[in-house]
């Protein structure tokens, strides 16, 4: 006599799928869907790669960044030839360099290689100081509502009205010119010490982080503003929860996702104003070689030697590039729609 | 004042619910308010299951949650064992919240989806302090059998779950406080017919077991009439009627309860073919302007003159049978 089968409620989960002993949190799923991703995985090993560049500049550059040879000024390199055989009778070439050397005779190849720390300084620096505050101040804006977010978010508004590139122009121009000579032992004197062992980089950071919070502070409110409304926040307001657990526990881990995007997105944005201004010629100090500047400089000699503003200008594309292919796949891992709370 | 009955649980007084409407850009000015829940009354004794019936945005769920403090009051006073919840705050109120408990209607949205099963069943006995590590995985444990799931499921996450069970995980979290009421704000709603009569089955076990007290929201009135033991019907943010399950299912008085009734359908086609239905004209007023006097009179099919000036008596009829409509004593 046959038993009849029985199903037992309890080994199934959603889908009539057999639920297994370890549970798979929604990150990891996520991150599953990540490595499936080939351009973000291509986007994250240039990253990667990048940084290991930056971290050990002084062991994989051939020359420091600021040694000048002068009788190798504007030297082209020697596999030059083998694109352009008719260039052999006129062309000043050394086989030292292996991207040319610039206008002083410096190595372009190990400038571009210290010019990494310059553009991941301002790739991982701009998003943790946008998120910072964007965050805090968004969440306080989202979660207590009423009057006090009326007025937080027209503040940003007027932020936002005013264009930014323009705004951190400003600011560099009244930093530049406050903290010039300052007397010794004032603050001033310390932070402008320290914007000078920066390279100038200090300065930058301030005008990024000035301006870039308030996208952050915007996508940021808006994201509490939906979760706060989910019942699982009521749940645990039932079950006695304060407000700072609320915030913490249950609002923030559900509305990262989004920020991580948003915040990969915008890290190309960082770079290029960080180039821009070093471009114009207000951002790093020379001699700290970063692409922008690399650019500005080659971009006068274009036409006679190319190569020493199209290297630079390849490897800020790259960069921005890989930043962009990981923030696409980013998105696409985490997209809430997918999958969760549904 | 009536003499208290002993055994009273939970005692509604006059509870009002309006959600203001602002308009405005910097100083927002409020321009009306939605009238939720407008003067209810009623009591909730230990170990009974009170259902609440109505229809969809008559302020059912709303009632519930300003019961429980989600929602502040407009006015109006919750006594929870003679201690009015309306008065406290902080601290005193959320050692309250330790005796009361809420079932959600969506199983999906009421389970944090970045938590863990244990995570989200153990979060109270965290909150409250109440178990160590060890502890808590116990009772997690322990909860998760009650309630018919594998004890081994708490380092799994909600979404790994189909919706009964998620619903079950939720009624383990409630539990988790030993709790005395809990407010089943429409549990099964979400949920398939066959997975509803599971769920349902849980929660008269649990009450058995615990000696629970429900107050049991849900827009389906089967349901109600096989789980409760007193029914409340409300319309537009009031409660119209208070009955026993027999009383109000055998003998409706408002009419808008007799509507209510007519309108489910019986399994047999016989009778169903010569049943009479009463059916409504119109839509529900809109809750923001509800109409004068009595809330139903602009839809009742034997409203008069009266009914416009003046807003019904909320009148126990017979004994433990509540109602408040100008017209009864007619009826009788």
């Amino acid at each position: 006599m046959a038993k009849p089968v029985s199903l037992q409620n309890k080994e199934f989960g959603a889908g009539g799928k057999p639920i297994s002993q370890k549970g798979e949190s929604l990150w990891k799923d996520s991150m599953r869907r990540l490595m499936r991703n080939r351009a973000a995985v291509i986007g994250g090993s240039i990253i990667v790669l990048l940084l290991l560049l930056a971290v050990f500049a002084d062991v994989i550059a051939p020359y420091p960044f600021a040694e000048q040879t002068l009788v190798d000024q504007n030297k082209l390199p020697q596999w030059v030839l083998s694109l352009f055989p008719t260039m052999e009778p006129y062309a000043q070439l050394s086989p030292k360099y292996f991207f040319g050397a610039d206008y002083v005779g410096r190595d372009m190849m190990s400038r571009i290689i210290y010019g990494t720390r310059v553009s991941l300084t301002v790739a991982f620096i701009g998003p943790i100081i946008s998120l910072i505050i964007g965050v805090i101040y968004g969440s306080i804006s989202g979660y207590f509502g009423g009057r006090l977010d009326n007025l937080m978010m027209r503040i940003v508004d007027v932020l936002y009205a005013f264009p930014s590139l323009l705004f951190i122009i400003l600011l560099l121009a009244f930093f530049r010119s406050t903290f010039a000579r300052p007397a010794p032992g004032t603050f001033t004197y310390s932070v402008s010490q320290l914007d000078a062992a920066m390279g100038g980089l200090l300065f930058i950071f301030i005008g990024i982080g000035l301006t870039a919070w308030a996208t952050m502070a915007r996508l940021t409110r808006g994201q509490v503003l939906s979760v706060r409304e989910k019942e699982f926040v009521e749940a645990a307001r039932t079950l006695g929860a304060n407000d700072m657990r609320i915030m913490f526990r249950h609002i923030l881990p559900n509305v990262v996702g989004p920020l991580v995007v948003a915040e990969t997105l915008a890290i190309p944005g960082y770079i290029s104003t960080e180039a821009f201004l070093s471009f114009i010629g207000i951002g790093v100090n020379p001699p700290t070689p970063s692409w922008g500047s690399m650019i500005s400089d080659g971009a006068q000699v274009i036409r006679t030697y190319p190569n020493q503003a199209v290297f630079p200008a390849l490897a800020l594309a790259i960069t921005m590039f890989a930043f962009n292919f990981l923030g696409d796949g980013l998105r696409d891992a985490l997209d809430p729609r997918l999958r969760g709370t549904q | 004042m009536k003499e208290q009955n002993p055994e009273v649980l939970l005692r509604v007084e006059n509870l009002v619910k309006h959600f203001p409407i602002k308009q405005g850009i910097i100083l927002m000015k409020t321009i009306g308010a939605v009238h939720a829940v407008d003067d209810v009354s009623f009591n909730i004794h230990k170990g009974e299951t009170l259902g609440l019936v109505g229809e969809s945005g008559c302020g059912k769920s709303t009632t519930g949650r300003t019961i429980l403090q989600l929602y502040r009051p407009t006015s109006g006073h919750v006594y929870y064992n003679d201690q009015d919840l309306v008065a406290m705050k902080g601290e005193e109120l959320r050692k309250m919240r330790r005796k009361m408990q809420m079932i959600f209607q969506d199983p999906y949205a009421s389970l944090n989806p970045r938590m863990t099963v244990g995570e989200i069943i153990g979060e109270p006995l965290m909150i409250h302090k109440l178990a160590n590590r060890r502890q808590m995985e116990e009772r997690v444990e322990h909860l998760l059998e009650l309630v018919g799931l594998s004890g081994k499921f708490s380092n799994r996450f909600p979404h790994e779950f189909s919706g009964g069970q998620r619903q079950r995980i939720g009624v383990a979290r409630a539990l988790a406080l030993n709790p005395d009421l809990i407010i089943c704000d429409e549990p099964i709603s979400a949920l398939d017919v066959s997975i509803q009569a599971q769920v349902v089955n849980l929660l008269e076990d649990l009450q058995k077991e615990f000696e629970l007290t429900y107050l049991f929201i849900a827009h389906d009135l089967s349901m109600v009439r096989h789980i409760s033991d007193r029914v409340a019907v409300m319309y537009l943010g009031i409660i119209v009627e208070l009955a026993s399950r027999y009383d109000l299912y055998h003998d409706p008085l408002h009419p808008y309860t007799q509507a209510l009734l007519s309108a489910v359908p019986i399994p047999d086609p016989l009778v169903e073919e010569k049943r009479k239905r009463v059916v409504l004209v119109g839509d529900v007023p809109t809750p923001v302007n509800p109409p004068s006097g009595c809330r139903f009179r602009t839809r009742c099919p034997i409203a008069e003159e009266i009914c416009k000036e003046l807003k019904p008596e909320w009148r126990e009829v017979k004994p433990d049978h509540f109602v408040a409509c100008h017209l009864i004593k007619e009826i009788i």
